[in-house]
């Protein structure tokens, strides 16, 4: 198992190396650069805007920033944004607990409605349960999240005033107040994005669940007289548990590029918002770490999928 | 036009013989306002008393959290790096300029004992120098007194291409002396008109010395105070998140009687212009919302049983269409709208003053702009003492048909008139932008009534207002026969933003389309008026002057002015903010309150 992980992860380093490449090029050559937005100020003369691009270095040949951003990224330095003028690595942690609270409650949610439910769905097919289950999952990945977000921004902040719709990280207060409020302006972009997830992972689950329920070893387990629950949760579930880690798993970076819909309707200052106000104004710097960032999630997600697979079963990691 | 009676009140009021109010009295008989009758004595040499005063409360502090929503937040707090207004505003919270502008662009005392006059002293009668006396006993946050050195440092700062600081163009060509620790000198290199650039309003705050000494030049990037401010102003900083959050609280040693009047003061950023608004009108989770750039329509929505409502700063933005004085579509040393070439329809003057009359202003008014514009016949709409009353429009499709028709235009087969084998033909184009796109459509169906064909074009606005040389859709290259856009006019004077139609600075292949002059239209009478007003140091001729300049482009038709737009906000109904059109929005926030 552990030579498994090990071979994972030295697969894992080429794979980072050759995506920061393609990044970094594809930014260098986009068009724009940071201090366009200077051309059009009458108070900023054009040698200005020469000398803070020959400061910043953008004059430079691409391969030698490449290399220079390389060598800095191996000392821990991400390099600094062009617009704040602050390390970059600053920018993105003071982003990260909102990211997190948000998209990782909202994926829990999804779970928690997710699997059950489908779970359930398929051990009573075309019961009425399924069809509802099935109609609402339908409705739900069918509804975009600026729609659904706006709609219940109509419902439940303008016309019910139950919540607020302006996401704020400095909620004033503490102890348990500090905990509800932050409950509070949670429930709308959480319940967004949980619901748009958890739609398409019901049905997800529920065709995992009926693949394998209809196999003849599930039949001989019902045949030795065990009980429905534990010939469900041992023997069905965990096998068809291996395709639903793999969606999960590689849904996870996903989720953080659908949140920038969401975190822009709700002003959630996240990560998804940082990258699109970088991007309209050309901030490289903060780009390329916030892109890098989202490609080393989806490659150690990647891993803990396979290493779950290990784990699920053991014949897979022998291999 | 001021005349000579004028000028005799105004030596009267000079010397004594006449009091200030009864001048303003006489004035408002006359039909002109009370700020504006001020402005007539401050231009005369008067000294400038202080606007009326208009705070309410007693002490200072007490009113709770003030919670601003920007839909775009600061991403730095150096106002010497800000690239935006967003910037300024959100540095404008903890620093301070040496005067503001109020609504009438007049200006404020902040951290300027007085405002300098040629009565004060304060103004050398040549126009080469200001002397400004700072307020005594006026402390950064830090407890560190504020002095005449902090002011020099803030000129030795900017203007060090090292720091490269944004702010370089406005502290590159003067000096600043120390007279002593409460009195600064600035020195021109020319008569300066407008002398009232560095160090006032939300752009040019001040940075502390003690501070930031160790951090000019190539060093600049590294100082912690650029992250954490300390300033002078109302609030202290507390906590700063670039694009998402800045906070502040009260200061206590405020330089300012009785204020600041709220307790906290939180700046929001993000989103976008229609959900701050509902934030703020709709369901007051916010205090203020930043430049609503929104319908007109949706925001008389919103404010139905709302909690807040919009309000408006008049400014000197003025929404055009400018008018191609060359060719866009003959080629001449490989290049279009060349300075050797005449625009074969637009050159006759008749075709100019008929597009003209076909530009309904008031229906633009009813269907997009609403309150936030007005109509106007001018060029140039602000402030009030350059803004000509020699000029009018109107829109009538019969008087632009005779004109037309008297002209030898005549409607051919088609319908689309032609004179000499040339169609009247015309490509007009703008950036994309809901309102521009509704404009064109309404002035394109009047010419298609008067015989005119009109091709609607719209290019992505960070194309058209880049300075992309080798993009042929920039609003420089003018490769079109109508353009339509605005050019914020960001400073209570109209020098910087007249100069540019300068004959010298035609917008051309060999400058790489730097120059400023896109209409490419060339008057001598216009260069003289410029010329005069720039070195004119008697306000009152100056103004004169830049009016006439104002009349020749009307004359011409080099521009048809559509709009003069004015600034929308969102404000709480109990919100009492000071917004005014020439200055940043945060720049009066010292004077903010709330009504119990």
């Amino acid at each position: 198992m552990s030579q498994y992980v090990l071979r994972r992860l030295l697969i894992a380093i080429p794979s980072l190396l050759g995506i920061s490449v393609v990044l970094f090029v594809v930014l260098a050559l986009a068009p724009g650069d940071p201090f366009s937005e200077l051309a059009t100020n009458p108070n900023v003369p054009p040698e200005v805007q020469a000398a803070l691009r020959a400061k910043f270095g953008l004059d430079d040949p691409i391969y030698l920033r490449y290399l220079h951003w390389l060598n800095a990224m191996m000392h821990g330095d991400w390099g600094f944004s062009f617009v704040s003028r602050m390390n970059v690595d600053q920018l993105i942690l003071q982003r990260l607990p909102a990211t997190l609270y948000v998209i990782g409650s909202a994926q829990i949610l999804a779970l928690l409605i997710a699997i059950p439910v489908g779970v359930y769905a398929a051990t009573k097919p075309y019961s009425l349960f399924d069809q509802i289950a099935n109609t609402l999952a339908f409705v739900g990945f069918s509804l975009p999240t600026f729609f659904t977000g706006i709609l219940f921004i109509l419902i439940f902040s303008v016309t019910l005033d139950w919540l607020p719709f302006v996401y704020t990280t400095d909620i004033k207060g503490t102890g348990i107040h500090w905990v509800l409020e932050m409950i509070r302006q949670a429930i709308m972009p959480v319940a967004v994005l949980g619901l748009f997830q958890a739609a398409s992972m019901t049905r997800f689950v529920r065709s995992a669940m009926l693949d394998v329920i209809r196999l003849d070893y599930v039949t001989t387990a019902r045949a030795k007289g065990l009980g429905q629950a534990k010939v469900i949760v041992k023997h069905v579930m965990r096998n068809a548990m291996i395709p639903v880690v793999t969606l999960i798993a590689l849904q996870m970076p996903a989720v953080f590029g659908g949140a920038i819909v969401t975190e822009q309707i709700f002003r959630i200052p996240g990560i998804g918002s940082l990258l699109i106000s970088s991007i309209l104004s050309n901030d490289t710097p903060v780009v390329m770490a916030v892109t890098f960032v989202f490609a080393c999630l989806v490659v150690l997600f990647n891993l803990i999928a396979d290493v779950l697979y290990g784990w699920l079963d053991p014949r897979i990691s022998l291999r | 036009m001021l005349d000579k009676e004028l000028r005799s009140m105004i030596g009267d009021v000079k010397d004594g013989r006449m009091d200030r109010r009864a001048f303003i009295k006489r004035m408002a008989a006359v039909g002109l306002t009370a700020p504006l009758a001020n402005q007539i004595l401050a231009l005369g040499g008067v000294a400038m008393a202080e606007g009326p005063q208009v705070y309410k409360p007693t002490k200072r502090g007490g009113g709770g959290a003030l919670k601003l929503l920007w839909w775009q937040g600061p991403t730095l707090l150096n106002p010497h790096f800000a690239t935006g207004t967003k910037d300024q505003d959100g540095s404008r919270l903890f620093y301070e300029p040496l005067a503001c502008w109020d609504p009438d662009g007049n200006m404020k005392l902040v951290l300027a004992a007085e405002i300098p006059s040629v009565q004060n002293g304060g103004l050398a009668a040549d126009g080469k120098s200001v002397t400004w006396k700072l307020k005594p006993g006026v402390k950064w946050h830090d407890g560190k007194p504020f002095t005449a050195d902090d002011v020099v440092f803030n000129w030795e700062y900017a203007k060090d291409p090292a720091t490269s600081a944004l702010t370089i163009g406005t502290y590159r060509d003067i000096t600043v002396e120390k007279v002593d620790d409460l009195t600064v000198r600035i020195l021109f290199n020319k008569p300066t008109p407008f002398w009232a650039d560095a160090f006032v309003g939300a752009p040019n705050t001040i940075i502390p010395k003690h501070l930031f000494a160790d951090y000019k030049g190539a060093k600049s990037r590294e100082a912690p105070a650029n992250l954490s401010p300390v300033g002078t102003g109302p609030y202290k900083f507390v906590e700063f998140k670039p694009g998402d959050l800045v906070r502040g609280q009260l200061n206590p040693d405020y330089h300012m009687p009785n204020r600041p009047y709220f307790d906290t003061v939180e700046m929001k950023g993000g989103g976008d212009a229609v959900s701050a608004a509902r934030a703020v009108i709709q369901t007051g989770e916010y205090d203020f919302g930043w430049n609503i750039q929104v319908e007109d329509d949706v925001l008389l929505r919103l404010e139905k049983g709302g909690k807040g409502r919009t309000i408006y700063a008049v400014g000197g933005d003025t929404e055009f269409i400018a008018l191609n004085f060359t060719d866009p579509n003959t080629e001449v040393d490989g290049e279009r709208s060349s300075m050797k070439t005449k625009h074969p329809l637009l050159s006759d003057p008749a075709v100019r003053k008929a597009l003209s009359l076909l530009v309904d202003r008031e229906s633009v008014k009813k269907a997009i702009y609403g309150r936030a514009g007005r109509t106007t016949a001018n060029f140039l709409n602000g402030p009030e003492k350059f803004v000509s009353k020699n000029t009018s429009w109107e829109f009538s499709i019969e008087k632009a048909s005779k004109l037309l028709d008297d002209a030898g235009w005549k409607p051919g087969a088609d319908g689309i008139r032609e004179k000499d084998g040339k169609k009247l033909k015309l490509l007009y184009q703008t950036s994309i932008n809901g309102p521009r796109q509704k404009t064109q459509a309404i002035v394109k169906q009047a010419c298609q009534k008067a015989g005119i064909d009109v091709e609607l074009k719209s290019v992505v606005a960070s194309v058209f207002f880049s300075s992309d040389v080798a993009n042929p859709d920039t609003y420089a290259h003018f490769y079109a026969d109508l353009e339509m856009f605005q050019i914020p006019l960001s400073q209570p004077d109209p020098a910087q933003h007249m100069r540019r139609y300068l004959s010298t600075l035609v917008a051309t292949k060999e400058n790489k389309w730097q120059g400023t002059n896109f209409p490419r239209w060339v008057n001598k009478d216009y260069d003289a008026t410029i010329e005069a007003a720039e070195s004119e140091m008697d306000p009152v001729k100056r103004a004169a002057l830049y009016i006439k300049a104002n009349d020749l482009m009307f004359q011409d038709t080099v521009f048809i002015p559509v709009q003069h737009r004015l600034k929308v906000e969102a404000a709480a109904n109990n919100l009492r903010p000071i917004i005014s059109g020439w200055a940043n929005e945060t720049d009066n926030l010292h004077d903010w309150y709330r009504e119990e």
